[in-house]
């Protein structure tokens, strides 16, 4: 009889559980922005979405552009009610797989399509079309470091690879000294932290790391990490979260992670005469190093992280909203170009630097513009 | 009182001429008809149980021969899960063993404080203590797994070195315990957040059986002069053994099905580190929680494999369980 009780006691209590517990997740994942209020996106401005379209526009992935598409939707919503924009970030993965599937109007990304991918869209898009990538979103990925008593740390590829690799284990190594001569550098075991869960970020900087210092950096870059040792932690908060309570160690998240959590980030020797910080406005830079390598309508970038410019941040993060060029569901296109075309907007781009992104650059996001009024 | 006595007493002369014509068929009386419909929804209960365990295997099983017809790693063996990768290689191998050792790490710890609050409520406290303890403790059982990890990871891992620096100087020579100083992120620490979240169910589960000790069996042993720690030793813990076991079964798969609260903790990678304290290794489901959103077609099916395997693991451990408690059983004095 007791056990029974309890029993019914628990059940309720699992049923109270999952609530708190669903408030204290959507906490976590809540808190990654920086202080970026509900109502900061320019409300005066919203004058320049030209509303078209009604209805549900559906899209999904990418959660690593989340805030930025928030931000948008927000502008977009105040001044368009007939259409509801939803996006839901189930990871760049699912998100190509229900765009694929035409569960949804686009898809956003942190990688370009692949063939397979670009092949496999001929299902969805009607009449001949096939999906293209639209680069939106840009994102520096910060280095943060928890180091007592050090301040302006500096960097290059070479060693964040060996720091990465496990193969530079103490902060008071000679590489380490020399890139920061006038640093007391203590002799704490550096902890590097990684990313467990697959993601788009740490592509992004293994691709860094490969193309930056192959010699140092023996991996191919994918999502999920490939070096054995050092610490993970799983999504950009729990990186950012361990590297803030822990003396010694060091690991890469999205800008917005190091603003809100108050975490140093390291500046990179690029070759550049003065090494570089990890800002919105560098990493702007750093993309308009890259190029743009899709054909036919494409827009797929090619990053070079191997640049020298003088303020550029090579270690960025492009994310691409992706769509049908032509052949696009007809009930959801207007909405849809009418969106995206807000997105790509100058005051779209805008928005993006307010919360810890970098706007695409003019040459890129000027193609970006005309290839988004011809979606069909 | 009066009532029963009164009432009883007809049923009784009537209900044995009734009951072989019931069981003929021959008569439905109201009686009977309750009766059926009660048995058949329990029997339907148990059928319903059955046949959802059967989905869940079958489901499983679908799924996960997607993903190992194309695993060009061996799925057993391999150190590694780049499932999404083309080719695709994973094994679980360190995910089994994570499995494993962090929950056998919390039973270790958890099962003999269980026992001792346990016999504490059940034969040392006062009324008064004994009711508010056991209330608090199932108040532990109420906090989410979430905030265990939170807690876990935030306050726990960075208090945890003193306790792994001083392992090391005096264990650390077995390997097991050598410890280098980075944050305490391991399958020990793991087991500890575990040990404290199965602690309430298997602390209630032996206390409803050290309560369930006839009162004879103890009499008799304290008519023969037992002291307290005696009576229990002579009579309490063998009448709940089996009782004890099954409580740590209970604990053992909640340990082994843990997901928030490991993947809080824990610093997840694909290698076994011969050291518990020092970071490194990882759970079934702390796996699955991680690589679900990114996963791709193939896995997804990989990360199902891999949950077919915990299912395995917790039949095979709840079978053995069910064994030695059958064996127990006549030397429990259970059915005395």
């Amino acid at each position: 009889m007791k056990l029974q009780r309890t029993n019914r006691l628990r059940a309720l209590t699992v049923g109270a559980l999952a609530v708190t517990s669903a408030l204290v997740l959507t906490a976590c994942g809540s808190d990654d922005n920086t202080s970026q209020g509900g109502d900061s996106p320019s409300k005066a401005d919203a004058g320049d979405v030209a509303c078209k379209g009604e209805g549900n526009l559906l899209a999904s992935g990418s959660s690593a552009q989340k805030n930025a598409v928030d931000a948008w939707v927000q502008a977009y919503q105040e001044a368009c009610t007939s259409t509801k924009v939803n996006y839901n970030p189930t990871g760049s993965g699912a998100g190509i797989q229900e765009f694929l599937q035409g569960k949804t109007a686009f898809a956003g990304s942190d990688s370009a399509l692949k063939p397979d991918e670009v092949e496999a869209s001929a299902k969805v898009c009607k009449d001949g079309g096939k999906a293209i990538n639209l680069p939106m979103v840009g994102g520096p990925v910060a280095l943060g470091y928890n180091l007592a008593g050090v301040e302006d740390l500096v960097l290059d590829a070479e060693t964040l690879a060996k720091i990465f690799d496990s193969k530079i284990s103490q902060w008071d190594d000679e590489a380490i000294q020399e890139l920061n001569p006038d640093a007391d550098l203590p002799s704490t075991k550096i902890q590097a932290f990684h990313r467990s869960d697959e993601s788009g970020t740490t592509d992004n900087f293994t691709t860094y790391l490969k193309d930056a210092a192959p010699d140092a950096w023996p991996y191919e870059p994918a999502k999920a990490w490939a070096a054995k040792g050092g610490q993970s932690a799983n999504g950009s908060a729990g990186v950012a979260t361990n590297v803030k309570q822990t003396n010694g160690a060091i690991g890469y998240f999205e800008l917005s992670y190091a603003t809100g959590n108050e975490i140093p980030t390291v500046q990179l020797d690029t070759g550049a005469g003065e090494p570089v910080e990890a800002t919105v406005e560098n990493s702007s830079n750093g993309i308009a190093a890259g190029k743009i390598v899709g054909t036919d309508g494409d827009l797929a970038m090619e990053l070079d992280y191997t640049t020298k410019e003088a303020g550029a941040y090579p270690i960025i993060l492009v994310t691409y909203e992706i769509a049908c060029d032509s052949g696009n569901d007809p009930e959801t296109l207007e909405a849809m170009k009418s969106f995206l075309t807000y997105a790509a907007s100058e005051d779209g781009q805008n928005q993006l630097a307010e919360i810890g992104y970098a706007p695409i650059p003019d040459e890129v996001i000027t193609k970006v513009r005309e290839k988004v009024s011809t979606l069909s | 009182m009066d009532m029963t006595k009164t009432v009883a007493p007809p049923p009784q002369a009537e209900l044995p001429p009734e009951a072989p014509k019931g069981s003929s068929g021959t008569k439905g009386s109201a009686t009977h008809r309750g009766d059926r419909i009660f048995s058949g929804l329990t029997k339907g209960s148990g059928i319903t149980l059955l046949v959802i365990m059967a989905a869940i295997a079958a489901f499983l099983t679908w799924r996960s021969i997607n993903a190992l017809s194309v695993n060009e790693g061996n799925f057993f063996t391999t150190f590694d899960w780049n499932a999404n990768a083309d080719p695709p290689v994973f094994g679980i191998a360190v995910l089994a063993f994570g499995t494993v050792v962090s929950s056998v790490i919390a039973m270790a710890l958890a099962v003999p404080v269980a026992v001792g609050i346990a016999l504490f409520i059940s034969h040392y406290a006062p009324r008064k203590l004994a009711s508010p303890l056991a209330y608090v403790i199932d108040l532990l059982a109420a906090v989410p797994s979430i905030v265990y990890g939170l807690w876990g990871a935030l306050f726990l891992v960075p208090h945890l070195s003193g306790l792994y620096f001083w392992l090391d100087d005096y264990f650390g020579w077995t390997g097991v315990f050598a410890y280098d100083g980075g944050a305490a992120r391991s399958l020990f620490t793991v087991g500890i957040v575990l040990a404290i979240m199965i602690l309430p169910i298997v602390t209630n589960v032996s206390r409803e059986v050290f309560l369930q000790v006839p009162r004879m069996h103890e009499e008799a042993a304290l008519a023969l002069g037992a002291t307290r720690w005696e009576v229990i030793r002579m009579s309490v813990l063998p009448f709940g053994r089996s009782g004890v076991i099954s409580a740590s079964m209970l604990g053992l798969g909640r340990a082994l099905g843990e997901t928030m609260a490991v993947a809080t903790v824990l610093s997840p990678s694909f290698l076994i580190n011969p050291s518990l304290l020092n970071p490194g290794g990882g759970t079934f489901a702390q796996n699955i929680a991680a690589g679900f959103n990114e996963a791709g077609d193939i896995g997804r099916d990989a990360l199902i494999a891999s949950g077919l395997v915990l299912f395995v693991i917790t039949l095979v451990v709840n079978g053995g369980a069910r064994m030695i408690i059958a064996r127990r059983k006549e030397y429990s004095g259970a059915n005395a």
